[in-house]
């Protein structure tokens, strides 16, 4: 039902619009088999573990009354899940490449790959200190709009500071910060710990989290953009 | 099952373990530091992690068998001056050498964004969690369908027009911050409830199915359309795929809500 869709648009652009057949249907199909088969085995995996253990965590973190512990580990989760994360190994090479080609940077290996590094520790960062600042508002019950309007008026104010080549990349690096598993995971840590928290409200507090980590690897990019190329105007 | 299925499906185990590896240090250090508490049903939450890798790996191998090769591909066919232009090879030239280009003959180009954003997204495994999670906290007053349906939505809106400004060539972030004041609006009319669950849903859209298939499509564009940089343009898809999702399910909410209050109008108990 979920994958049934993606099916439908597939095959009729396939033999309606670019009018051939599908190179190797019987590859196909089983393709479409081991997709319903996986997201099975994923959903059940989530109900027994991924959100138990999030929503545990959050609870014995309530319950231990030391704030900086769980702050502490909202940031090591959001910075260890980005730094491996591959969508953005891709996205930062793609940078380097962009910025050696503009002159921004030496167009060396070494340079390159400095870049890269750079990159990805930025957006790792930004990515941690959101869910740290995250779980510090669900603490705080500070309501949410707060942070976005105060974040999408520093996106917009930095990017007439910055470089062409980067905006692309800091706009999209956004979305692509938050993997799979890491959602699930983090949606649970919020939620359990606005119910464990007298006087906090799931659906107002518990959620939010994952927002902020797709904000502010905007900016944090933008501004690495900035230091990297130079202001522009 | 030949060896090429095995090796993919080995690749794709690895990655999913590469990205649960972290996770897992970071929960386990935890544990053992900040609680200092045995974990209750160890094995069954191991045996649970065990079968989110699999299943996320085998989801992952499936993709690549039936829609990845196919829909990029489709991307590049569609995007394609020589299908553009009916395989006339006067066309074709005249639209190269064109200063102007007329979107209207991307018609193809902007439904395949559409439906490919709404499909990819309904099987998007993150968003199927959290809308399982909103439903079980409103007990049900959030449908996991039509959270699904409209955040599939939004991305399909996002997409689309994220795809007419790479034929167009405006500058991303002038359609991104009308976007955001947009939201902000739209924030202060939206029920309070919905609030952070939709801007939520921005970043949890685009994940293991969306991206793939979204930047294919961008970078396909980007290389055919005369006159653009796969470098400079082919970006900024994603960035309308996470912010049009924010807009639906504000919307979605507010719809439901006025719904809901017309019942009660009609039908006072």
């Amino acid at each position: 039902m979920d994958v049934f869709p993606i099916i439908v648009v597939i095959a009729f652009f396939q033999l309606a619009i670019i009018q051939k057949p599908f190179p190797d249907l019987n590859q196909t199909i089983f393709g479409v088999f081991l997709v319903v088969m996986g997201l099975f085995i994923f959903i059940l995996g989530l109900e027994s573990a991924l959100f138990p253990i999030g929503e545990k965590m959050a609870n014995d973190f309530a319950l231990k009354g030391n704030p900086w512990w769980i702050i502490f580990f909202g940031f090591a989760l959001g910075f260890s899940t980005t730094i491996a994360e591959p969508a953005l190994t891709v996205i930062a090479g793609k940078a380097g490449g962009l910025a050696a080609g503009a002159g921004a940077i030496e167009n060396t290996e070494n340079s390159i790959a400095n870049f890269v590094l750079g990159l990805r520790f930025t957006v790792a960062f930004s990515v941690g200190l959101a869910i740290a600042l995250g779980v510090m508002r669900i603490l705080r019950g500070w309501p949410l709009i707060w942070f976005i309007v105060g974040g999408y008026t520093l996106i917009v104010l930095t990017t007439f500071f910055a470089p062409q080549e980067i905006i692309g990349i800091a706009y999209d690096s956004g979305g692509i910060t938050t993997s799979t598993i890491t959602v699930p995971l983090v949606t649970a840590l919020g939620v359990g710990l606005a119910t464990s928290i007298r006087g906090r409200n799931p659906m107002l507090d518990g959620f939010g989290l994952i927002a902020l980590a797709s904000l502010s690897p905007i900016i944090f990019v933008l501004g690495y953009g900035i230091l990297i190329y130079g202001v522009s105007i | 099952m030949d060896s090429g299925i095995l090796t993919t499906l080995i690749e794709a185990l690895s990655g999913t373990l590469l990205d649960i590896l972290p996770i897992i240090l970071v929960l386990g250090f935890f544990q053992a530091v900040a609680i200092r508490k045995v974990i209750p049903h160890l094995k069954q939450k191991l045996i649970g992690l065990g079968l989110v890798v699999l299943g996320l790996g085998v989801f992952i191998v499936g993709l690549e068998q039936c829609v990845f090769p196919i829909g990029s591909q489709m991307a590049n066919q569609l995007t394609d001056l020589n299908f553009l232009a009916g395989y006339d090879s006067a066309r074709v030239e005249a639209l190269q050498n064109s200063s102007h280009i007329d979107p209207g003959i991307y018609l193809w180009t902007y439904i395949f964004a559409f439906l490919i954003g709404f499909s990819t997204t309904l099987a998007e495994p993150a968003l199927i969690a959290v809308a399982y999670k909103a439903r079980d906290i409103t007990t049900g007053a959030i449908s996991a369908w039509g959270l699904r349906i409209s955040v599939a939505l939004g991305v399909a809106a996002g997409v689309t027009l994220g795809v007419y400004r790479i034929v167009m060539g405006n500058p991303l972030h002038y359609y991104i911050a009308t976007g955001y004041a947009f939201l902000i609006v739209q924030t202060w009319f939206a029920p309070k409830q919905i609030i952070p669950l939709a801007y939520d849903s921005g970043g949890v859209t685009t994940s293991t199915v969306t991206v793939p298939l979204i930047a294919a499509l961008g970078i396909g564009l980007a290389s055919n359309v005369p006159g653009r940089s796969p470098l400079i343009d082919g970006f900024g898809l994603i960035a309308f795929a996470s912010l049009f999702p924010m807009i639906t399910v504000m919307a979605y909410a507010m719809i439901t809500e006025k719904i809901s209050e017309r019942k009660e109008i009609d039908e006072p108990s």
